[in-house]
This record gives C-alpha cells, structure tokens and sequence, in this order.
C-alpha cells in the first residue's frame, strides 16, 4: 500500500500562515496575490478548456477555420458583391475576414466568460479558490481559435498573388496584433465579468447575450468600412472599443488607415472603466456565488 | 497558543428559505419587487424587512481545534455540517462571527471535483490535483505514487469515461488521500468505492491524523467517526450541542435521532432545476419480513431525464444497509418542464432487522447528480410470526435476516463418519 510522503519537518514546523475568515462588507478590490497563488489553476482550467473545445466534434478544431471562413463568404456575397459596401479599396472578403478574426475572438470569450461561473457551479460550490480565475479561463482559452484563424488569413493573404486575385502587402504594423487582441481579450472581460457575475443571480442573462452579441456587431464595423461614419462621430463611436480593436487589425493586416488614436484614447477609457468596475462588482458579489449559484 | 490550529468564534450563517442554497430570481422577479416596493428593493438585501424568509442555518458557533486533533463534526442533516464546512474551506462567507485557521486548509467536499469525462486520467489528475491546491511539481513528484494508490496504471492515458465508476473513484480519492495540507477539512467522501478501497482509504487518513495533522471530519457514517476522531462536535439546529469525547457524544446523538418522529423532510431542492418534492415510505412502520411501499416524487422546472434513482437505505449508525434500484427497466424517465414524476414501487420481504433505518437517495437528473442523506426514516419491528422471532438483541443480529429453508439436521456417529 502507498503511503503519503509527508516531511518530517511539516510537523514540528509552525503554521506557515494564518487565515482570518470573517464577513467582508462593502467594496474590496480583488485581492490579486491570491489570484497569482492559484496561477497554475487558471493555467490547467484555460488547457482543459482548449482540449475539451473540440472533443467529440466530428470536425475539431477546423470549426475554428470554418466559422469565419462562412461568414466571410455570406458577407462577401451580400454585402459586398450584391451591397456593393465600400472596403477602403481592399479585397471585401480580406476586409470582412480581417476584422472577423477580433470579433469571433471577442463573442466567444464574451459568450464564454459570461456563461463560466454558472457553467463551473459545481467547482464553485464544493472548492475554494478565487473565483475570477474562472472568467478569466475561459477567455484566455479562445486566443486558440484566433491563432488558428489568422492561419486562414495567412494563407488566404498569401494565395492572393499566387491566384492574381490581389496583392496585400503587411506592413510593420502587423506587430502591433498583439496589443489589440490584448485590447479585445480586456474588452470582453471587463464585459463579461459583469454579465457572469450578474448570470449568477439573474438567468436572464443567457438569452440576452445572442441579442447583445448581435446588436453589438453592428455597432461595430466588421460588414462595413468605419469610414462610413462621418468624422464628426468618430469620438462617439470610439464609446465602442471594438471599433478601435477591428480598425486596428485591418490596419495591422492590410495597411488600411490607421486608427484614429483619439478615439482610441477614448475607447481606452472605456474598457478601464468598465474592467475596474467589472472587478469590483465581481469582487463583491463573488460571496455569495456558492450561496446563489 | 501556537498549539490551536482552528479557533471559531461565533459564526452564524443565515440563508433565504428555500434550502441552504438561494434560488436564483429573474430579474422580473426583481422588476416586480422595484415596482411593488420601489424602496425597499432598493435599500438591498442587508435591510431586507421580510424577515420570516429567512433562516440561520448556524447560529452562534464556537469551537476550538487544537493542532493535530481529529474532530468528527455529527448532526442530523439540516444541522449545519455541511454549511460549517463550506465556511471554513472559504467557499461561502458567515454572515457573523470570525474563523481564525492556523496553516493551510485543504478541503474535500466531494473527491473528483472538476474531473472531466473527456480527460485522460492523467490530464484529471493535474486538473484535480491544482483544484485542491496543489502545486504542479508536487503533482509531478507524487504522481506516480497517485496513480499505484488508485490502481489505474495502464488506463492512465485512457478517458475517464472509459473508467468502471470504481475506477473513476479510485483514482479521485487517490489524488484527494495525497493532498498534503495541515488541516484536512473531509465531508462524506468516505462513502465511495468498494469495501476494500474504503478500508484503504480509512487507513489513510487514520496514518494522517496520527502524523499529527488536524483532520476535520464531517460523516453519517457513526464508525467511521468513531474509527478516526476522538473527540466530536454534535450540531442541532445549526448550534453545538455538545462537545466531547466521540465515545460518549455518538450515543447521545443516536438515542437522540431514534426518538425523532418519521416524517418527510419537506421539499429539497436539487440543484437549478430539479426538486424533491416528496420520498415516502407506507407504511413507515412495518414488521420485519414484512412490505412496504416507497414512493419519491420529483419536481422540475425544466424538461429533463432521470438516469439513476435508487433508494439508500442506512441504519442509524450511518452505514449503508441496503440500496433499491429505481431506474426505470428500459429507458430513463423523462420529465417535462413544470411536471412533476412520482415513482413508486412496493418492496417486497423486507428483510431487515428489527430497528430504526434512515433513508436516502442516490439521483442522477438533469445535471445533478449525487447522494442525499437523511430524508425520511422507517421503522422495522419484531416480526408477528413466531417462527421468525430470533432469540438475540436486535442489537447482535446485524441488519439483514436471511431467509432460509426447512432446516435439515442429520446426526450421525462417529463410527458411522470413519466407516
């Protein structure tokens, strides 16, 4: 029989910390040292969402490839061949995909998140740790996709001249993808940790997050060019930070114009706001999800 | 008093009726509220003045646990065990009073938490292993050791899915028995696996309270407690009744649990969408060898099917006597939204011992699935016929009474048997 390995030294050793346990009232901010305690937990809960993403799906993980690669092709269809909507001069259907990849990125780590803390009730009921890990998991496991989805960009980008259908050529820019996927990553987090805190008392909020999604998408320019909205309220749309994230990926990826770094500053704002007060409603609320759940 | 390792000072947790846990409202529950009563509503909960909602499911406790104790925590279900454990791993706040817990708390709710059927056992155990806190090198370092205790060596890269459920318990109880923390909070998990692997398992954590560790342990199992902690703490309506001895506050608490009135417990919810309405058993006193009728009615809010159901039958000891399988013959039941189920089913020879049994359920339906204990009771009295009356206290003959034939007895001689 096995027998556990315990040091001698734990016994005579003195408790190496002490944990008060009493009511919290009012606002805390999150204590972020026991988040970065349980760092290999939200490591494992992101792998294990990743691996079971695609398990017992006939298809796997190319779903990450055939969604945006259909509603690219119904968009081009649509909206750029029959809608003739203007695409700052580039390929449509490079144009849609480009700024399909942030977006899906986006509605997934939204959806995910949102649904994540009702969707571990039963982690949460039975186990301590801090509960942001779980929104937080579940976010980070959707960058998968996207890496998988720019491969489809790659590869489209590059049969582009092959085929004499278009030549786009990535500028310098292209590095800076990793600061608006940061900016989308934070944008439905901040979101998300609102509406899964909120799911947990309010079941509401899983039918309204397919209305959300929706409503959003067209307040953001992933069909159309954001060129189509006078300047004039280029600071109102910046109240949106998808708005900047998909100007920046398209400018990233297919040297459109840059984004209007005013209303970046603006959309900035915005997703601190909202992820300051993600984390604190979600702070607050985090005891009494065991109770609600 | 650096010896204390759990100081626990008047906790009280109160919850909204409903069971221990609060059921979800919609928000146009909350929309009617604001519109009924704009200002209470919004003052929020803490001023809530409906107070006949509310309950304290521990009121006013306080207890200490000195370093390398092991204290059995006992109480009839309902008595705040469960609810004192959740506070003291964290997982929910008190809503008054104040834990102080000396070194690092490991907690054991449920084994298997997280394990996920679609994982490999190996992939399990790290999740699992990082759930109850354990840092991947220590995982590393006792994997091997994990997966001889559970006995899985060559499924290791297997599915879970495709474990036996005795293997798929082994091996969450292995990674659970090698968690190394210096207070060892335990509920119920003890009532898992085959007789051997318990036995293991008890031996485990028996080697871990006598390595002076502080073990916290919840149990219906009345030997089991006796077995492990030396001293135990009777909760009764959510305050401590007594502390003590485990040897002298058992007893107490099983005289106190016969004398009780059988009686369902009332509606249970079940998770989100599932509750138990009724369990009963008519009639709820019957001689021994005689029948009975049990039925269990379920309640859903949502559509759902009811994959396993069988009845836990339990002395009052907390061991499990006897189990009846309720699973329909062919397909699950299905139940449609807003519908309840009532399954029924005589029991035919009742084979047990004169005495007083509790009784419990085993339910997989819709997505919860689990043990709950304590439900309703029965009582078997001594048989009518005479011919069945043993000599012996009920006391000495076990629990079950097995039917046997026309008694054969041949005498023979010795000289006949060397012939």
């Amino acid at each position: 029989m096995a027998t556990i390995d315990i040091l001698p030294a734990r016994q005579t050793q003195a408790p190496s910390d002490i944990t008060r346990i009493r009511p919290s009232r009012g606002w805390r901010a999150i204590n972020l040292r026991e988040v970065w305690r349980y760092r290999e937990l939200l490591w494992f809960l992101t792998l294990r969402d990743i691996k079971l993403r695609y398990k017992q799906t006939a298809l796997g993980v190319s779903w990450a490839v055939l969604q945006p690669l259909f509603t690219m092709g119904v968009f081009t269809v649509f909206f750029g061949k029959l809608g003739k909507l203007p695409s700052d001069g580039k390929p449509y259907a490079l144009f849609v995909l480009a700024a399909l990849l942030p977006w899906q990125l986006f509605v997934n780590a939204l959806t995910q998140s949102s649904n994540s803390l009702v969707a571990e009730q039963r982690l949460i009921t039975k186990v301590y740790f801090p509960r942001l890990i779980v929104p937080v998991a579940s976010v980070l496991s959707g960058l998968v996709d996207l890496l998988v989805a720019l491969c489809l960009m790659v590869a489209m980008m590059a049969a582009g001249p092959v085929f004499g259908w278009f030549t786009v050529k990535p500028t310098a820019a292209v590095l800076t993808i990793p600061i608006f996927t940061l900016f989308a990553v934070l944008t439905a987090l901040a979101v998300g940790l609102w509406l899964s805190a909120l799911n947990v008392q309010y079941r509401d909020v899983r039918y309204t997050i397919p209305f959300l999604t929706q409503f959003w998408m067209f307040l953001t320019p992933v069909a159309y060019a954001a060129s189509l909205v006078p300047s004039a309220y280029r600071l109102l749309y910046g109240l949106n930070p998808m708005t900047g994230v998909v100007e920046g990926f398209r400018w990233a990826l297919l040297d459109t114009d840059a984004p209007d770094w005013g209303m970046m500053a603006v959309s900035a704002a915005v997703v601190l706001v909202l992820l300051a007060g993600g984390l604190f409603y979600f702070r607050r609320m985090e005891r009494t999800f065991a109770d609600m759940v | 008093m650096s010896e204390l390792a759990v100081r626990v000072e008047g906790i009280c947790k109160q919850y909204r009726l409903g069971g221990p846990r609060e059921r979800y409202s919609t928000l146009r529950d909350q929309l009617d509220k604001l519109a009924s009563a704009p200002l209470r509503a919004l003052r929020g909960r803490g001023e809530r003045s409906d107070q006949d909602g509310l309950f304290w499911a521990l009121k006013d406790v306080s207890f200490e646990v000195k370093r390398g104790e092991a204290v059995g925590i006992i109480g009839r279900n309902g008595a705040g065990k469960s609810t004192l454990l959740k506070i003291l791993s964290q997982i929910t706040e008190p809503t008054e009073g104040e834990v102080d817990v000396h070194g690092r708390v490991g907690s054991l709710l449920e084994v298997g938490t997280g394990f996920h059927p679609e994982l490999t056992g190996r992939e399990n155990v790290y999740l699992n292993g990082a759930i109850l806190g354990m840092r991947r090198t220590e995982i590393a370092r006792k994997f091997d050791e994990i997966v001889a205790f559970a006995e899985v060596e060559k499924f290791i890269d297997t599915p879970v899915k495709h474990y036996s459920s005795g293997m798929y318990m082994r091996l969450a109880f292995a990674v659970a028995a090698h968690l190394d923390p210096e207070i060892l909070v335990v509920d119920e998990v003890l009532a898992v696996g085959d007789a051997e692997f318990q036995k293991k398992c008890l031996g485990q954590m028996g080697e871990v309270a006598q390595e002076g560790r502080t073990v916290l342990f919840v149990s219906h199992n009345m030997s089991a407690v006796q077995a492990l902690c030396p001293t135990a703490i009777l909760l009764d309506a959510g305050r401590v009744d007594r502390v003590g001895p485990t040897g002298s506050v058992v007893p107490e608490y099983l005289a106190r649990v016969g004398k009780t009135r059988r009686e369902s417990a009332g509606p249970r919810r079940l998770g989100p969408e599932l509750e138990l309405t009724d369990i009963r058993f008519t009639p709820a006193v019957f001689p021994a060898g005689g029948r009975t009728a049990v039925s269990v009615t379920l309640s859903a809010s949502e559509a759902l099917s009811v994959d396993h159901l069988c009845i836990l039958i339990y002395s009052l000891t907390g061991i499990r006597v006897a189990v009846a399988d309720l699973r329909s013959p062919d397909a699950p039941y299905r139940v449609r939204a807003s519908n309840r189920l009532t399954v029924k089913a005589d029991l035919r020879r009742v084979n047990l011992v004169e005495g007083e049994y509790t009784v419990g359920l085993y339910l997989a339906a819709g997505s919860w699935h689990g043990d709950v204990y304590d439900l309703t009771s029965f009582e078997v009295t001594a048989s009518p016929e005479p011919s069945r009356v043993t000599p012996y206290h009920p006391m000495n003959r076990g629990f079950v009474e097995l039917d046997h034939g026309p008694i054969r007895a041949t005498a023979i001689s010795f000289l006949e048997a060397i012939a």
